[in-house]
């Protein structure tokens, strides 16, 4: 039998994790990423990574992190596979340990854990405040050593365009386009893997970064492919407004004993370290005394929001809060959260150790994705997924520090499954004419991109998109407001056709890719505001004041949105959520 | 009305690896907080040059504006370092955006610095572990031993200290600093370090380690402030005494 060729897209922790068990296996995989996989968005993880390895003497367990997660999902997530997740997590630490993480130790020389939002364990495991960065280059080294070996192909600055389909509607490889040639090129593969990340930019400014557009799973989407609770965004507490993107403040600043205030007085000038203690609010301590400043984010977010616009306790009239660090010691700061202190240093050029970070929720995490079932499978044979692009680990609000973990996991189940899949595999019956016909469709987009030249701008576009996102479908949600975003969505879609391409260039033309990245993004947006208008309830991070009770009768299910290619747009259906381990109670922190 | 203040910026373009480059100069808005990238992303919104001609938006590379990713490496004023992280109002204007001049170009600001990640290959920059399969807990680790492998583990691959390397050159082939310092990092690692040797090795000779000149620019422009002569000097002295034990056995 011929060895299986996978590809996987996105070198990511999902991407990385799924390419090293392929290469294990002894399968051929070719890895596609826009950028060189070093520089993939899984660097931006700052906190850590949970495992429920109990180093503390607190009695965790893995069963109590699976409940937590659930929790804090609010019982939207099927619970088998969350189940398993957090049953293989200690064991994926020790790997990573192995690898060479450098995460913190305790003096005895063990791992250091620390505490993260939604838990009252010590549960994360961290290297600096920079988890994500070890994390992802200790991967991106056992894939070299791979690469050298001659195991694995990489395809560095190359964006995925599509997948290959054949007439029965199974996945025979990718079409993707070289960034910087513009060649439009089709690969033929057994099974693909989709680890692609969140679509941050579909919300214009976001803690994502730039290749989070969310465009590889909106072009599967309109292929084919069911995309599972758009609606549910997660919005970070605590991040930093930018001119160019936010950038986010990791919740172990809070872990670490970080504590969130605002003046008691409305519009208060004075220096934050001028204000005595008791004409502070410490609101979340005040509101949630159990997890205090440790609330999950959709719990944070929602008071910060509470505080600055209906008590206009603002910093100075404006949307900010403080987050203080500054009763902590400042060698424990250094040692624990340093990478992120040097971030605010260095991006607003205060020093955190000695003034009160200001500091605004964001855009952070996409908790919807591809739907996939337990074994990573969409519905089209042959493409999988894993990772932020897939929906299936946090339900309708994710866990800080769950996320690299559910990246390392799903990689790591998607792979093994997509080379089972590859070796039971029979050819396509219907020649290989799919494989033109996919190429001469994108060459044609490009082609009639290249020639657009009517009056709208793609960045300005986007930028409207970006805020018009933001506004009415992250935080608060209203049917009328929801119901007139997908109205301007829709002529934003007619805007689109009138476009205009400043350049023309056939070489390394970034306004070119990102027309095609924006189409993308208009689609998929629709799912994401269609979603949310129809899920009459609050969960997680979806809240609507008109509906401000989670309705599990009406809603405990996964919504499911396809692509309705002759209506130009999406259909929803419903599937029942798998709560068979624990009965779903009501969420109270 | 207030006159509204603006950003005057010039921006050497090349169109393709091979064409000849020009400047071309651009004024943005200002706003408070404003870093070069934002101001790249007005010119993309708005490709007008000062004088009011038409252009293409820069091509550059770019991800998570964090300083965390090495993206967006390029000359500004004269200085390597990360767009991102250029706050405006730090910089005297009109700000210069100039390529790595010791990269192949792509396209104006975007160049090619695969050659570290090959270098990387080289040197075997990883820990040979046995498979992914659960084998238990790693090595047990001091608290110190961690804190000095982690800052080395923070490179983040931008090639600012290769840029600045006087060293760094076609004639010379020098591997540069970055590269150095994995070595020094995979070298003191419990089980990194069974490939120690082989590591070596591939620093000896012609565009190994010798070639450093001690300019000491690499450790001034890193973003990271990695200790990269510590890290030449500690990895010469592995690599010396490899040569003269070599040497002798011989």
């Amino acid at each position: 039998m011929a060895t299986p060729k996978i590809i996987v897209v996105g070198g990511g922790l999902a991407g990385l994790s799924a390419v090293i068990k392929i290469a294990e296996m002894g399968a051929n995989v070719d890895l596609f990423s826009i950028v060189p996989v070093k520089r993939s968005h899984s660097v931006c993880a700052q906190g850590g990574i949970n495992a429920a390895k109990n180093l503390k003497g607190e009695g965790d367990s893995t069963w109590q992190h699976f409940d937590d997660t659930i929790y804090g999902g609010d019982f939207l997530a099927n619970q088998p596979p969350v189940k398993d997740m957090c049953d293989a997590a200690p064991g994926i630490i020790d790997l990573l340990d192995r690898m060479g993480v450098p995460f913190n130790r305790t003096p005895e020389g063990l791992l250091d854990f620390r505490r993260f939002g939604g838990t009252l364990y010590n549960r994360t495991a961290f290297a600096g405040a920079t988890t994500g960065q070890q994390l992802l280059y200790a991967l991106d080294e056992q894939v070299r050593r791979h690469e050298s070996e001659g195991k694995v192909k990489k395809f560095e600055h190359w964006e995925f365009l599509s997948a290959v389909l054949d007439d029965g509607n199974v996945c025979r490889g990718i079409c993707a386009m070289d960034l910087r040639s513009m060649e439009v090129r089709t690969f033929p593969a057994d099974a693909i893997i989709i680890a692609t990340g969140g679509n941050g930019a579909i919300f214009g400014k976001s803690t994502n970064s730039v290749v989070c557009t969310g465009s590889a799973q909106s072009a599967l989407y309109q292929q084919g492919v069911y995309y599972a609770n758009g609606e549910f965004i997660q919005v970070h507490p605590t991040c930093i407004p930018g001119e160019d993107k936010l950038r986010l403040m990791s919740e172990s600043a809070r872990g670490e004993g970080g504590r969130v205030w605002v003046p008691k007085t409305p519009g208060d000038k004075r220096d934050p370290k001028a204000i005595p203690e008791k004409e502070r609010w410490y609101f979340l301590e005040e509101w949630y005394p159990k997890y205090g400043n440790l609330v999950p984010r959709d719990v944070a977010t929602r008071a910060i929001f509470k505080v600055v616009y209906e008590y206009n306790l603002g910093i100075d009239g404006k949307p900010m809060v403080y987050l203080d660090l500054t009763h902590i010691d400042r060698k424990i700061l250094d040692r624990k959260l340093e990478g992120i202190l040097e971030i605010y240093e260095k991006f607003v050029g205060d020093d955190p150790r000695d003034t009160p970070m200001k500091i605004f929720p964001g855009m952070h995490y996409t908790m919807g994705g591809l739907w996939v079932d337990f074994k990573q499978a969409t519905n089209v044979p042959g493409i999988f997924a894993a990772g932020e692009c897939e929906y299936q680990y946090h339900g309708a609000n994710r866990l800080g520090a769950n996320s690299l973990m559910s990246c390392i996991y799903g990689g790591g189940i998607a792979g093994p499954n997509a080379v089972k899949y590859a070796r039971g595999l029979q050819a396509a019956s219907d020649g290989n004419g799919h494989f033109a016909a996919e190429q001469k469709r994108q060459e044609e987009i490009n082609a009639k991109l290249m020639k657009a030249d009517g009056t709208e701008n793609p960045f300005k576009l986007w930028r409207e998109l970006g805020q018009l996102m933001t506004k009415d479908c992250t935080v608060i949600r209203y049917n009328k407001n929801l119901q007139q975003t997908d109205a301007t969505l829709v002529e934003m879609l007619e805007r689109y056709g009138k476009i205009n391409l400043s350049d023309r260039t056939q070489w390394a033309n970034t306004t070119v890719v990102f027309a095609r990245q924006l189409y993308n993004m208009l689609q998929l947006a629709r799912v994401i505001a269609q979603g949310a208008a129809m899920r009459d309830e609050s969960r997680g991070a979806h809240y609507k004041p008109d509906f401000p009770e989670r309705d599990d009768k009406n809603w405990l299910k996964t919504t499911k949105a396809y692509f309705a290619p002759d209506a130009d747009e999406p259909k929803f259906e419903f599937e029942p959520v798998d709560t068979s381990l624990i009965q779903p109670r009501a969420r109270k922190y | 009305m207030a006159e509204s203040k603006s950003v005057i910026i010039k921006i050497k373009r090349q169109l393709t690896p091979t064409s000849k480059s020009y400047w071309e100069e651009f004024s943005v808005p200002y706003r408070p907080n404003m870093n070069v990238i934002s101001a790249l992303m007005d010119i993309a919104a708005d490709p007008s040059t000062r004088d009011g001609k038409a252009t293409t938006p820069i091509t550059y590379d770019s991800n998570c504006l964090e300083e965390v990713c090495g993206s967006c490496a390029m000359l500004i004023n004269g200085k390597a370092r990360m767009a991102c992280s250029a706050l405006i109002d730090n910089l005297e204007q009109p700000i210069r955006l100039e390529p790595f001049s010791k990269f192949p170009v792509v396209r104006d600001l975007a160049v090619d610095r695969s050659v570290l990640f090959e270098n990387l290959k080289t040197v075997k920059a990883w820990v040979p572990i046995d498979g992914t399969y659960d084998l238990g807990s790693g090595p047990r680790m001091s608290a110190e031993e961690q804190e000095a492998a982690y800052p080395l583990s923070r490179c983040i691959s931008c090639c600012c200290c290769m840029e600045a390397c006087p060293q760094f050159n076609e004639d010379t082939g020098f591997v540069g600093a970055a590269t150095i310092s994995q070595v020094r990092l995979f070298n003191t690692h419990p089980t990194g370090k069974a490939l120690k040797r082989e590591r070596l090795a591939a620093l000896m000779g012609d565009g190994g380690i010798q070639e450093c000149g001690y300019a000491q620019n690499c450790v001034e422009v890193c973003p990271k402030d990695i200790p990269l002569t510590k890290s030449i000097s500690e990895v010469g002295g592995q690599v010396m005494k490899q040569a003269l034990g070599d040497l002798l056995r011989r």
